[in-house]
């Protein structure tokens, strides 16, 4: 072989190689590409896997409905494995290599935090479905899920105008969401006239198993002869053996009820719910919603899945809203440029799952009703309790010292995350 | 309709009589229809009907129903009632609905009586917290006859609950001298003193705070207390507070009793997670951080037996014990063959492929079976707890566990110390090339001894099944607590592994009150960075020529 003829050979593969680049090239530029950033491998497989099939089910039926600004989309699925800085890299490759328009992703506060600069440096959109702490704003970011007046407020004031609680047991897992959601309502109950001899908080680590220590002293807690509830921001899988070791030590919801902000239906489908009945959550969807929007979509899930055992939850709802003010906003803006879409998403109206209409506020969080179920002995909730209008999510807390006097508000002229509106100024990046 | 308006004294007058004469027109209607009343009364609703209203309506209507059935005699109310707490009264949306009652498999109409097995479209009547603590009392009401001493039992402790008023305390007074169970009359004791404590004459009161000093309900504290703190009567006050020290004493004795149970409880826990380590680890060497992962097998045969044989719940623990074994001891030697056998002597490379293998197996459970955790049901037998005093109630589910623990441990002992296999065990770990000089066949027993120690982490994993989560990650919460465990205790010792698990679990349990569980587990930590500093080797070291290599 000369070297002519490979010079030509390896001339022939360039130019070959060269067409099919454009050929991809040209087939990508026909599809909208939507990141799905959830953890399939690792401790919160557990719950973010089944967000990743509902982003995979939403974007199919987007499709069959002919698509979004008549391209298809296309969906880039990566694995974060529940890394938190595998998190930041997988999202410096969507936005780079793969230049996704939007990301649907993260659960734990933990990722979203790690997350957060590379969508702001590379001016990214990220959907996050679950609930959180709030004291946080980016433009770049939606918080589909609740803020703490959307979850945590509301439930203790059930608790405390229906079922007189008068004793407070705060306890939840050692990490930021639970700190920051018990500071808050720790702030709350002084401000509504509870002693501090009245409120227990209590810390666990992630995963902790033993609770017997715990959960005798509850009850010790709980035997002062004033009612007393407990708060849960017990994350994920500390739960099961915390319910099985109230259930076993015998204290029902009627003794010392238990409201819980990170146990939804899925949750509920690894225990037997039997000893649980009673005891409660709060969201802002359940299940067990009868509206004709909420039995639609637990039929498409039903049929995506291909089994009617699985469950629909709350951080699903969110990833429904966002996707479906996501696509309006697209539509809207006529284009899939991020700084366009962020403008029209404020203000996009979409109907959520349990009969209304939920809005994008400024703020970048959305209206959500609060609903307070009790757990029922097939895994689903009961609705106790609802609000009658949609609640606002509020991003800096009212109750806390340094926050209260912020807002936030990403249109023009404020256009500004944590805006002091004592001072009338940007904090900018000085706040937490 | 008077008009509401300011009033000059004139139009007051006008008022006055407009006032007085609509009152007449008014009253003569009123009057006729009080009389019309009786015949009519399509108010009062019969039993029937209000059962068959308790589907419909919210859960706010459904108390007012509830409460209406509570005023009527009838001998069925008390089954619908105790149905209706759990969940067991179901109805259809027929107008009227059929209600039924379901016990078990068998479902009968509410109403009457007739069997309705294997009728669709029947669905739970939802009750909240309210309404269930609403019938409780109710129950309980019904329950002060009932033949069953528990059931009498229970009724009591709800109206002490409850606060014991007077209509309470006269059918309270009214059944005594009928109950013939002691454990019922203390507690209607306990009832009528609280009762005499807040309404009683001076005697009486003092009389009640004797009675109430006798009993470690939290009713009768708490009535202590507020005795002891705010009464007017100095004697009484330091009456009740005599009282309470002398409850207090009793309580904090019970107490210590708890935590002890706790710890013994938790370290019976870390014992089973540990005792397959201490073959694998200590008996053998291998560093195997795929242990884990191997009890987190033996849990989900627990869960694989129940789903096969779902009619075997109450048997599928014990099913499953030796299952897990067998299973995970499969699992172990086929590690031992495919992996370990090749890094024998290379420590550091062992830790790598195990850990890479624990890694695998997670992943391969999360692909088979999903990432969502299996819900393994208990059986009856090992739910609830064994109460013995009011301060002081064991659950049965831990009780059983640290039985099952102590039973592992010394069938493992039996096995090393009596047996020909565990003779062979202890020979090649002792003098590899000596035993096989004697005959012993080393490979085969390695894979033995990895199999025992695989299949003991398996049997870990039905018990662990019965109290966290069957899921992917179970293994990674109990393999830094198992090395814990075996390397405070002593490699290569037995018995250095149950003192060592068991003082772990004391100390744990009596750290965590005080520091919270997040600061007890780090102290620990240290504690035991400190103790092996000091005592490489452990608490019990081998000693002799075995140890020195």
């Amino acid at each position: 072989m000369t070297l002519k003829k490979i010079v030509k050979q390896v001339g022939a593969l360039g130019v070959a190689c060269g067409m099919a680049l454009g050929a991809m090239s040209a087939q990508a530029e026909d599809t909208i590409k939507v990141g799905v950033l959830h953890s399939l491998s690792g401790t919160m497989a557990i719950s973010e896997t089944t967000l990743k099939d509902t982003m995979l089910m939403l974007i199919e039926e987007q499709n069959k409905k002919g698509g979004l600004l008549g391209k298809q989309l296309e969906p880039v699925v990566v694995d974060p494995a529940s890394n938190w800085p595998l998190f930041a890299e997988r999202t410096r490759e969507l936005l780079e290599q793969h230049g996704v328009d939007a990301i649907f992703g993260c659960w734990t506060s933990v990722s979203r935090k790690s997350v957060l600069p590379v969508v702001e440096e590379l001016n990214g959109i990220l959907f996050y479905p679950v609930q959180y702490e709030g004291e946080e704003s980016s433009r770049n970011v939606f918080y589909t899920g609740a803020a703490p007046n959307q979850q945590a407020i509301p439930a203790v004031d059930y608790l405390k105008d229906e079922l007189g609680i008068e004793r407070w047991v705060l306890a939840g897992t050692d990490y930021v969401y639970p700190r920051t959601t018990n500071r808050i309502l720790e702030a709350y109950l002084k401000a509504n006239g509870v002693a501090e001899e009245d409120i227990m908080i209590n810390y666990t680590p992630f995963g902790h198993a033993d609770w017997q220590n715990i959960v005798a002293e509850i009850k010790r807690f709980g035997s002062a002869g004033k009612k007393t509830a407990v708060v849960s921001t017990i994350n994920g899988d500390a739960n099961v053996p915390f319910y099985r070791e109230l259930g076993n030590q015998g204290v029902s919801a009627e003794d010392i009820p238990v409201v819980a902000f990170s146990v939804g239906e899925e949750e509920l489908s690894g225990i037997d719910t039997a000893p649980l009945v009673g005891h409660m959550a709060a969201w802002n969807y359940f299940m067990s919603e009868e509206t004709p929007e909420n039995e639609a979509f637990i039929k498409a899930w039903h049929d995506y899945i291909g089994d009617t055992k699985r469950v629909t939850n709350d951080p699903m709802e969110a990833h429904y809203i966002g996707f479906n003010m996501w696509v309006k906003a697209v539509e809207a803006a006529g284009t899939t440029d991020t700084d366009k879409v962020i403008d029209a998403m404020v203000g996009v109206e979409v109907p959520n799952l349990t009969g209304g209409t939920s809005t994008m506020l400024p703020n970048h969080h959305i209206t959500k009703p609060v609903l307070i179920g009790e757990i029922q002995d097939d895994g689903q909730f009961l609705t106790v309790s609802s609000t009658e209008e949609l609640v606002p999510g509020d991003a800096w807390s009212d109750y806390l010292e340094g926050s209260k006097d912020l807002i936030s508000d990403w249109t023009a002229p404020i256009s500004c995350g944590n805006y002091n509106t004592q001072t009338k100024s940007c904090v900018g990046t000085t706040a937490e | 309709m008077i008009p509401i308006c300011r009033l000059t004294p004139r139009h007051a007058v006008q008022q006055w009589l407009t006032r007085l004469l609509l009152l007449c027109l008014c009253s003569l209607p009123l009057h006729t229809s009080a009389q019309e009343a009786p015949e009519a009364t399509p108010a009062q609703p019969t039993f029937d009907e209000l059962v068959r209203q308790l589907p419909s309506g919210n859960l706010r209507q459904r108390a007012t129903t509830v409460e209406q059935l509570a005023s009527q005699q009838d001998e069925r109310l008390a089954d619908i009632l105790a149905a209706l707490i759990v969940g067991d009264l179901l109805a259809n949306k027929d107008k009227p609905p059929v209600v039924a009652i379901r016990n078990g498999d068998t479902l009968t109409d509410a109403l009457n009586g007739s069997d309705l097995t294997g009728t669709s479209g029947l669905r739970r009547i939802p009750v909240n917290n309210s309404l269930r603590t609403q019938l409780r009392g109710m129950v309980a009401q019904l329950n002060l006859s009932h033949p069953d001493s528990d059931k009498r039992y229970a009724a009591v402790q709800r109206f002490i609950r409850d606060g014991v008023d007077g209509e309470t305390a006269a059918l309270l007074r009214q059944h005594q001298p009928s109950e013939e169970s002691g454990r019922v009359n203390d507690a209607i004791d306990a009832a009528l003193a609280l009762f005499d404590l807040q309404t009683g004459d001076r005697d009486q009161r003092m009389a009640a705070i004797d009675t109430l000093s006798g009993s470690l309900e939290q009713e009768a504290r708490n009535a202590l207390r507020s005795v002891a703190e705010n009464d007017e009567d100095a004697t009484l006050r330091a009456a009740g507070a005599k009282a309470i020290e002398s409850i207090q004493g009793r309580i904090s004795f019970y107490r210590f009793i708890e935590n002890v149970f706790f710890g013994l409880s938790l370290g019976s826990i870390l014992l089973l997670a540990a005792i397959g380590l201490a073959i694998t680890f200590g008996v053998m060497g291998v560093i195997n951080m795929a242990h884990g992962e191997l009890i987190m097998i033996g849990a989900y045969t627990t869960w694989g037996i129940q789903v096969l044989f779902p009619d075997l719940i109450e048997w599928s623990l014990l099913i499953a014990i030796p299952a897990a074994f067998l299973i995970t001891a499969l699992v172990g030697i086929a590690i031992e063959r495919g992996v370990i056998r090749f890094l024998y002597g290379r420590p550091l490379e062992t830790l790598l492929a195990t850990f890479g293998l624990s890694l695998v197996l997670q992943q391969a459970v999360r692909t088979l079976f999903s990432p969502l955790n299996r819900s393994v049901s208990s059986p009856e037998w090992i739910s609830g707890t064994l109460s013995i005093n009011p301060v002081l109630s064991i659950t049965y589910t831990r009780l059983y566990i640290l039985l099952f623990g102590l039973a592992v441990f010394f069938a493992l002992m039996l096995v090393m110390k009596r047996t020909s296999l565990g003779l062979k065990v202890r020979a090649v770990s002792q003098n590899r090339a000596m035993a096989r000089a004697v005959g012993v066949r080393s490979n085969w027993i390695d894979a033995l001894t990895f199999g025992l120690g695989s299949g003991i982490a398996g049997v870990a994993g039905v018990a662990l099944s019965q109290i966290t989560n069957v899921g992917p990650n179970l293994g990674q919460a109990y393999i830094i607590d198992s090395f814990m465990v075996v390397v405070f205790g002593g490699v290569g010792n037995l018995w250095g592994t149950l003192v060592s698990a068991m003082s772990l679990g004391l100390i744990n349990n009596f750290l965590e009150p005080w520091a919270g569980a997040m600061l007890a587990k780090v102290l620990v930590l240290i504690m035991l960075i400190l103790f092996i500093q000091k005592k490489p080797k452990g608490l019990f070291p081998q000693k002799g020529r075995a140890a020195a290599d």
